[in-house]
């Protein structure tokens, strides 16, 4: 299979980029890592008319930590994020499942985040954890709080001529832990079910912010708000976590398919919401 | 295990000689398919119906024709005009070639462009417009038989409804008989989903036919060059003496590359009109949606046992779907294959089988994918029947299968379904596997397990299969009987070339075919060339699939040798001023029998073949052989595996896998380790997760990689290998073949594992692949 | 466009369209032929090339992308010194069968040995499970991986 024809840009730098972007309108792309994009255009369900590749741009491949938080730049690859010592918590554990190997040697955390693949991984850890999505356009740059950033299945709150350059994820300042559990076939196939969870622990051990997120299980990466509210203020134990576990099953409104059906889906989120956040929380009371 | 009769540096039979196919493959430098370029090369793609089910009512390429790099768009109608919009199937039947009345499944060929580059022709399908009136589509055999379905076959004469054949075996009356003085019934309903060999290279061929003088030399992905020859012939009307067929490297075939498929005729045809050499390379999409799917059987089996666990009789009834077109790859007269195994490993005096086959708009091909043809489909029924029957009768199951066993005494044994199983060592390889695995123990751990709300399984598969088609007297394959050849010339130095009619897609065949050279003349392996796949330098052959390489062109090789051997025998008598009687071939060495020191070596031998002759003796020394095998041989092997189930989510991982194997005499045990891995992962895929289903409205799931699910080496289990050697009795070196065992046998084990790990929860059937789903619906609709 | 890739160690400059994928132009273009093509969604593996050093599925980066990069394929491991310990470890162990995945593996092993001297069974295992094989069941490939890195500390540490 091969891509139908295009017009390459190599943008040198950020403005380049968005101009070029701006130029072509909704006929461009941009093209980072390429792993979901350059496959959809060989089965041709994907057709631009003029691809912008930033992989030029210098600058865009930093992951650190800086005044309180963690900087993901746009070139930033999986792998990069996988064999970070600045990631944390949910990332951290997030990492090394997204695709297989080589793929997470090309794709980019950013490209994921606004591909806004409901069965991608990145935006479920993103919504437990929270994260600004840092966009520039010629008119110049904003941050975009990720709950607002995910707006529908391929949809996100991208203007046509913005560029993710980056992410902007808080680190706590307390006792956190995290953890992303996936259910998914075999390497390099999206999640059946995955669950993202996030613990901040306060003084005396209580949750002080919580993060709960589901991949694959909606038309869109869900936060399950209600499940977080009922976790802050309480002592970690496994009937509050069981208590948020029925809430992340009900917040999930799975379709029967292949993979399995929608009743078995929403027992994995059960499950997986109950040992994500035991997990989460044996972190936080380690840390 | 035998210890080896000939050297190290001779490398002859029980040596691990390495392969000497690696030197080429580790440095890049095999050639496969795709890496072979003519001078002037076109680049075909093929337009694919995107419905499963419609009228075409016109096709304009007008624009596809027009695009730049575009030489020829080749519809139905132009093929049609050559004879060829239809081509014959390797089971009886017609298939459309590429559509010209409608589309009977999704991905069915329905045009083609010849571009000069790759990328141009899969620019120009998007330009063929196609006129389509959709027709309501069927997607399972039991629709397929009710009263009123649309007939999918319409324009077969004589083709009234959608039932492609009936078939049956054994004895009915006797079946009834022993169902009759059974204690109890067990019965499994169970279904062997649609599985693809999807080797990792696809299918494709390089057509390169010269108008002028007419001669046609086929590149092509094949694992029955010789066969194809003949078929090409047959169906293009090309005078079979100008035909060659080269199979170069074959990134696997796993029986993917058996049949002949359209885009095959299309390219050679358009080579032909053309002028130019075509290439087709499938893209992996049009390799699962559209080759050599295998299995799809809905089966139903009973078994009569009495409350002390004999078992008495065995009743299967059948449902295969076979898609739009009948083309299994399979001897002719066995509908079902070899389905005769089902009777197993298992003493018992009455069996009956019937099967109907039903057309669905599906893709075609009930290729034997890694398996004797049906085979597979066999053995997983026998063996999950037993489980089950001792779990109803509440012995364990290693008991059960014990008690029923086929004696070694037994053998020959003549089966229920009139199958003479050859030689076995049934209770010594089930109890060495049960030993190997610590089964006693793992029961305790299993109770103790259970106690605690743990769910762990043991299941057991002790399988035999039927493979070596096979007798000329019995199998044939469109009318071809299932023979094969090897050639053996040994020239002056002492050295030699090997030709075969099977042909290798990564069984090693250049290095263990050699060695049985090397065990039957001493000529080290590695002084023997082994040359395959290219009609016109090897002698005719069925091919290699089936498991039939070792049993039949292995058998070749050894009688040929043996021939050889003869003759040397009355040269080295010659040269040592002895009676022929008297000399004795051993390693190599040729000597007086009682007089070692009166010796000449094969390589003396071999130079006064052709120097220095008995008077009245043809010179040179080489020869060839057609081997009919008497019978099938009979591999069996006892396979155990472990796991534990999740009961929150029904996710189930394989804690142990032991499997021993019996293939009789193992030539090079490197090689049949190494296939009986290969065999035992696939059996775990399909038990765990790959299989292609359709939607109603027919659409394939499972046209790519993402969807069809290959295990990586992390899912993959660990394996322990165990063996025991029986030889076949009528093999001239013993050996039984061993490609598919693992695949055949390991379904079934994996599957009773997790039925056993819920087994005390009265569940009784998970259908494959054995998905978490399934498995948690079951542990809830039991709990 | 123009684009300049070094494949094992010599510069290839030519014209190539901007949907031209890198794995086309390798084998097409420049007739390397030791990497290839098992499927079309990223899925295989066949196609993996090191590209700057790292294992990349070369069907999903477009030739364009790699201008300027050091690409190396199978036909590179070997060197003026002879096999590269990862190939012989391969025939040794019996790590591969048909020889088509065989390409992608050794080049994933390469680059796991170089970063990690004595990956265990299970890092062995993950790093190639971007890469399908239908043959081997994998044991072997594992093995052989494992042989290669023993190998290759060996020679480092006697020399």
């Amino acid at each position: 299979m091969f891509p139908s024809r295009f017009d390459l840009v190599v943008a040198q730098s950020v403005g380049e980029a968005v101009e070029a972007k701006a130029d072509v309108g909704e006929g461009g792309r941009f093209l980072a890592g390429g792993q979901s994009l350059i496959p959809m255009m060989k089965m041709r369900v994907a057709f631009p008319e003029t691809l912008i590749d930033i992989n030029r741009i210098a600058g865009l491949d930093a992951v650190e930590r800086s005044n309180g938080h963690l900087h993901v730049g746009a070139l930033v690859r999986h792998a990069d994020v996988a064999a970070s010592d600045a990631a944390f918590g949910a990332i951290a554990a997030a990492a090394p499942w997204v695709a297989d190997p080589l793929v997470r040697n090309r794709g980019t955390m950013c490209g994921s985040v606004a591909h806004c693949d409901p069965e991608g991984d990145w935006n479920s850890v993103l919504l437990a954890t929270g994260a600004a999505v840092i966009a520039q356009s010629p008119g110049g740059q904003r941050a975009i709080p990720i709950a607002e950033f995910v707006q529908g299945a391929f949809t996100s709150a991208l203007a046509e001529d913005e560029l993710v350059t980056g992410l902007r994820i808080p680190v706590p300042s307390g006792r956190f832990g995290g953890s992303y559990l996936k259910l998914e076939r075999k390497i390099g196939d999206y999640a059946t079910v995955a669950v993202a969870s996030h613990l901040e622990l306060d003084d005396s051990g209580a949750i002080a912010a919580a993060g709960l997120a589901l991949t694959s299980v909606n038309p869109v990466n869900t936060k399950v708000v209600d499940a977080e509210a009922v976790l802050v203020g309480q002592q970690p134990s496994p009937e509050v976590f069981a208590e948020a576990a029925e809430l992340a099953a009900a917040a999930a409104e799975p379709r029967d398919d292949v993979r399995g059906t929608a009743a078995w889906k929403r027992q994995v989120v059960r499950t997986y919401a109950k040992r994500g956040l035991a997990a989460a929380a044996q972190q936080a009371e380690g840390s | 295990m035998a210890a080896p009769t000939t050297p190290a540096e001779i490398g002859g039979i029980g040596h691990s000689v390495q392969r000497k196919e690696d030197a080429r493959l580790i440095e890049g430098q095999g050639n496969f398919l795709d890496d072979i370029d003519l001078p002037g090369t076109l680049h075909m793609a093929i337009l694919r119906s995107p419905l499963a089910h419609a009228r075409i009512n016109g096709i304009d390429s007008g624009a596809a024709t027009a695009l730049e790099g575009v030489v020829a768009v080749v519809t139905g109608d132009l093929m049609d005009q050559h004879g060829l919009a239809w081509m014959p199937t390797l089971s009886g039947d017609t298939q459309a070639v590429l559509a010209t009345d409608k589309v009977r499944y999704q991905g069915q060929e329905v045009a083609a462009v010849i571009a000069v580059d790759p990328y141009i022709a899969t620019d120009a399908l998007e330009l063929i417009e196609v006129d389509y009136e959709d027709l309501p589509p069927i997607t399972t055999p039991q629709q397929s038989l009710e009263e009123g379905a649309a007939l999918i076959r319409d324009e077969k004469e004589g083709q009234d409804d959608n039932l492609v054949y009936t078939w049956e075996t054994g004895d009915p009356v006797a079946t009834e008989q022993a169902f009759a003085r059974a204690d109890r019934v067990v019965t499994l309903e169970t279904h062997y989903p649609r599985s693809h060999p999807a080797p990792l290279e696809t299918c494709g061929i390089l057509a390169d036919v010269n108008s002028v003088t007419g001669q046609a030399t086929i590149y092509m992905t094949s694992q029955a060059p010789h066969a194809h020859r003949t078929l090409f012939a047959m169906v293009a009307g090309l005078p079979e003496q100008n035909i060659r067929i080269v199979s170069p490297d074959i990134g696997g075939g796993f029986g993917n590359k058996v049949p002949i498929y359209p885009g095959y005729v299309v390219a050679t045809a358009a080579s032909l009109l053309i002028g130019r050499p075509v290439k087709w390379v499938e893209s992996r999409t049009e390799n699962l949606i559209s080759t050599g799917f295998a299995r799809d059987y809905y089966m139903k089996g009973e078994l009569a046992v009495t409350d002390e666990g004999r078992i008495l009789g065995l009743r299967v009834n059948m449902l295969s779907d076979q898609g739009a077109f009948y083309s299994d790859a399979q001897p002719s007269q066995f509908k079902a294959g070899l389905f005769h195994v089902v009777t197993g490993s298992y003493d018992f005096g009455a069996a009956h089988i019937d099967c109907k086959g039903a057309f669905t708009n599906k893709a075609p091909g009930g290729v034997a994918y890694r398996c004797s043809f049906r085979i597979t489909e066999a053995s997983y029924l026998i063996e999950r029947l037993v489980q089950n029957a001792a779990y109803e009768v509440g012995i364990d199951p290693a008991e059960m299968r014990l008690r029923n066993f086929i004696q070694p005494e037994q053998f020959p044994y003549e089966t229920a379904t009139g199958f003479v199983y050859d030689s076995g060592d049934y209770p010594t390889a089930l109890r060495t596997a049960l030993e190997e695995v610590g089964y006693d123990d793992l029961r305790k751990e299993q109770a103790e397990a259970r106690a605690e709300g743990r769910l762990i399984g043991i299941g057991i598969a002790h399988f035999t299969e039927a493979v070596g088609a096979g007798p000329s007297r019995t199998y044939d394959i469109a009318g071809l009987k299932m023979i094969d050849s090897a050639e053996l010339r040994v020239h002056p130095t002492g050295k030699a070339i090997l030709k075969l009619g099977v042909k290798t897609q990564g069984q090693g065949h250049e290095t263990t075919f050699a060695q049985i050279v090397a065990e039957e003349l001493g000529i080290p392996a590695t002084d023997v060339k082994v040359e395959h796949g290219d009609t016109d330098h090897t002698p005719y052959g069925l091919g290699t699939y089936a498991s039939r390489s070792t049993p039949v062109g292995g058998a070749a090789t050894a009688v040929v040798s043996r021939k050889l051997a003869d003759k040397a025998k009355k040269i080295a008598a010659h040269l040592l001023e002895a009676a022929d009687e008297d000399i004795e071939l051993d390693s190599g060495v040729l000597s007086v029998v009682g007089s070692p020191d009166r010796s000449v070596t094969i390589q003396d031998v071999a130079l006064a073949a052709y120097t220095n002759l008995p008077e009245g003796m043809e010179y040179g020394l080489e020869d060839v052989t057609y081997y009919d095998p008497p019978n099938l041989t009979y591999p069996y092997g006892s396979y155990i595996v472990v796991v534990e189930v999740d009961p929150d989510t029904g996710v189930w991982e394989v804690q142990r896998m032991v499997a021993l194997d019996d293939c009789g005499v193992r030539i090079n045990p490197m090689i049949v380790e190494g296939q009986i891995c290969g065999g035992l992962t696939e059996g775990f895929a399909m038990s765990a997760m790959q299989w292609i289903t359709f939607d109603d409205d027919g659409n394939c799931i499972g046209a790519n990689f993402m969807d069809y699910l290959v295990p990586t080496a992390w899912e993959t289990p660990r394996f322990e290998l165990l063996a025991t050697e029986v030889p076949s009795p009528h093999h001239p070196i013993g050996a039984k073949g061993v490609g598919e065992s693992a695949t055949v046998g390991s379904p079934a084990a994996f599957v009773n594992a997790v039925i056993d790990a819920v087994a005390h929860l009265g569940v009784r059937n998970i259908d494959m692949p054995v998905l978490p789903d399934r498995v948690w619906a079951a542990i809830d609709a039991a709990g | 466009m123009e684009v300049t890739i070094t494949i094992n160690g010599s510069d290839h400059a030519g014209d190539v369209e901007p949907r031209t994928l890198l794995v086309d132009h390798i084998r097409r273009t420049v007739g390397l032929t030791g990497t290839h093509i098992g499927c079309d969604t990223t899925s295989c593996g066949a196609c993996t090339v090191l590209m700057d050093g790292k294992p990349v599925k070369s069907c999903t980066v477009l030739a364009a992308q790699a201008d300027g990069s050091a690409v190396t394929t199978v036909e590179g491991l070997k060197t003026a010194e002879g096999l590269h310990p990862i190939q012989s470890a391969f025939t040794d162990d019996h790590g591969l069968q048909c020889g088509f995945c065989t390409p992608g593996m050794m080049l994933v092993g390469a680059s796991l040995i170089a970063e990690n001297p004595d990956p265990s069974d299970d890092e062995v295992r993950w790093a190639i499970s971007g890469n399908l094989c239908r043959c081997t069941g994998y044991i072997n490939i594992v093995k052989a991986i494992r042989t290669a890195a023993a190998r290759a500390a060996e020679s480092s540490g006697g020399s």
